[in-house]
């Protein structure tokens, strides 16, 4: 059974806490690669959200089910032509955009669906990750436990590359948290920060 | 078979209400067979309805004491510990009016004439059922269901009830169905229907008193609706071109495999099913539309609705494919309604739905464990 008690989640998500914080009460939310369902879960039990999540794996259709939230199955790759523009305050990409193929696409999708997009990513910067590389090694670690061979993490990126890449895309960063654990990283971020949250929204 | 509700009884709801159909005909006065399982609780809210697809009846778990073999459709579905489980939900099954197992239907004597319906049954539409269920509701004493549910043709009857019946539908489960059929599924009915209506025993309808049965064009029927709720994987999976002597025969009677099994399937078929209820339920199938009325807008039919939904597909279900679930899916997305959505992989077309795949039924049973979670707490 997953923990259902919102306080034990933040502890072991902090990026769930991140990303509640953003969110208004009642607010209309879609998660894309929602998992287990634990952030809308969260979301609804602390944020009293409206909320659907897309999810492809058939385990975590049921583990949604479970969760009492509402996911639809499918496959984030091929678009979200079933869902109409502007239809949610919030559309969010929990620790996913690594793993998206289309993942500029994507991006855009989920500003035409959504008012606003929000983003969590490991980011690659992370000074272990940079010292894993300069070992001549590929980074192994709690944000990315995969080896080279079998990781989904196609599209890894920094900081920096993820800023830019808004840029390139007319999409303006509204706000940031950068966290290593549970501890936000306001000082250097890009390279003491392990794990990046944005929030952003169509338009310069 | 483990974990069976049992020996169960069919029972009998005479209504002397007229209903009123679509058509505009009305029927004065007519009985409903159906069945229950497990124990309505002290405020009636742990109320299931299971609606049936184009063959179905009210037998849809369990069997019969003087008659073992004879187990209801849905029985891997339906009883103690399954997905719906009837040690926490109170079942109901029931045969659809123009039926053939003891509802009123084509076969059933007109009181008017003392002869039986035959082509003066009318056309009932999936509205007509929704109405016709609702008063058996009123009977047993049920003002809202914690589930509708049903496949395929018995998905569409969930989904009429929540707009026909909003506030007494908390859940629907509407599996391996679509919003109305396209062109290609109706065109399927029709060739089964001129199969039935140009058999030499049909007789416009009245075959009863003819002492025959237009079996060559039930058995036709059967045999082409068979094909398409198998997959294409599944028949070559089952059948392949395998030849029964294992040479060919140069002629015409039984050579391959899946002949003889369509054959039989026909022939069973035709030797216990009305022609003219296969007429009128696949009529019923064709005319199933809720976006009609709304010049063909399913964003606005939904806007009635106020149940959560389930909504389930199979990956090779041709017939009922799971785009036309997505249609339904988006429309109550589109009205903000809490709705779920399974694409269930499976090799078994749209029969699908009746098998007891492991997935398939750990998603209905996570379903129905929150519905019970309403009026368990």
């Amino acid at each position: 059974m997953s923990a259902h008690d919102p306080a034990e989640l933040a502890a072991a998500r902090p990026d769930f806490a991140a990303i509640a914080a953003w969110i208004p009460q009642g607010a209309s939310v879609l998660d894309l690669g929602c998992g287990d369902g634990s952030l809308l879960r969260y979301l609804k039990d602390t944020r009293k959200v409206r909320g659907y999540g897309v999810e492809i794996s058939d385990a975590n259709i049921v583990a949604c089910i479970r969760n009492g939230v509402n996911v639809i199955q499918g496959d984030l790759e091929s678009g979200l032509s079933g869902f109409e523009s502007n239809a949610f305050d919030f559309v969010l990409l929990s620790q996913t955009l690594q793993a998206t193929r289309h993942t500029e696409p994507l991006v855009q999708e989920m500003l035409r669906v959504g008012r606003e997009g929000i983003v969590s990513f490991p980011n690659f910067g992370y000074w272990k990750n940079r010292m894993n590389v300069l070992r001549g090694k590929m980074p192994v670690s709690e944000e990315l436990p995969y080896q080279w061979y079998d990781t989904p993490n196609v599209h890894l990126c920094t900081l920096h590359d993820f800023e830019d890449f808004c840029r390139d895309l007319d999409v303006t960063v509204l706000d940031r948290r950068v966290m290593t654990g549970s501890s936000e990283m306001k000082l250097l971020p890009n390279l003491l920060g392990s794990t990046a949250v944005y929030r952003f929204r169509r338009g310069a | 078979m483990d974990n069976s509700v049992g020996i169960v009884t069919a029972q009998r709801a005479t209504f002397d209400t007229p209903l009123a159909f679509r058509s505009g005909a009305v029927l004065p006065r007519y009985e409903l067979a159906y069945e229950t399982y497990g124990t309505l609780n002290s405020d009636k809210s742990n109320a299931i309805l299971v609606c049936h697809a184009l063959s179905g009846h009210h037998h849809v778990a369990g069997h019969y004491a003087d008659d073992p073999k004879n187990t209801g459709w849905w029985d891997n579905m339906i009883g103690p510990g399954k997905p719906v489980d009837t040690d926490k939900f109170f079942v109901i099954g029931v045969n659809n009016l123009g039926g053939c197992h003891g509802s009123t239907g084509p076969s059933s004597i007109a009181p008017e004439t003392g002869k039986p319906y035959g082509a003066n049954f009318p056309v009932v539409t999936v509205e007509d059922w929704v109405e016709s269920q609702a008063r058996l509701a009123d009977q047993i004493g049920i003002g809202q269901f914690a589930a509708v549910m049903g496949g395929s043709l018995g998905g569409m009857q969930a989904i009429q009830w929540s707009l026909s019946f909003p506030e007494r539908v908390r859940h629907a489960l509407v599996i391996a169905a679509a919003p109305h059929l396209t062109a290609e599924n109706i065109a399927f009915n029709d060739v089964a229907r001129n199969a039935i209506l140009t058999d030499p025993d049909f007789h416009g309808g009245n075959f009863y008193e003819h002492g025959v049965v237009p079996r060559r064009g039930l058995r036709l029927a059967r045999m082409l609706g068979h094909i398409t709720y198998l997959s294409d994987d599944a028949m070559a999976d089952k059948f392949g071109r395998t030849l029964r002597s294992g040479k060919l025969g140069y002629g015409y009677d039984i050579e391959f495999e899946i002949e003889s099994y369509l054959r039989y399937q026909g022939d069973k078929f035709a030797s216990y099913f009305d022609a003219n209820t296969y007429l009128l339920m696949t009529k019923a199938l064709d005319y199933f539309d809720p976006a009609r009325e709304f010049n063909g807008n399913l964003d606005k039919a939904f806007l009635a609705a106020q149940a959560d939904f389930m909504v389930v597909s199979f990956t090779t279900d041709w017939r009922f494919a799971p785009e036309r679930s997505r249609e339904i899916v988006n429309a109550l997305l589109h009205n903000h309604r809490n709705v779920s959505y399974a694409e269930i992989a499976s090799n078994h077309g749209h029969d699908s739905f009746l098998m007891p795949d492991q997935h398939y039924h750990e998603v209905m049973r996570s379903y129905l464990d929150r519905v019970a979670g309403d009026f368990s707490k």
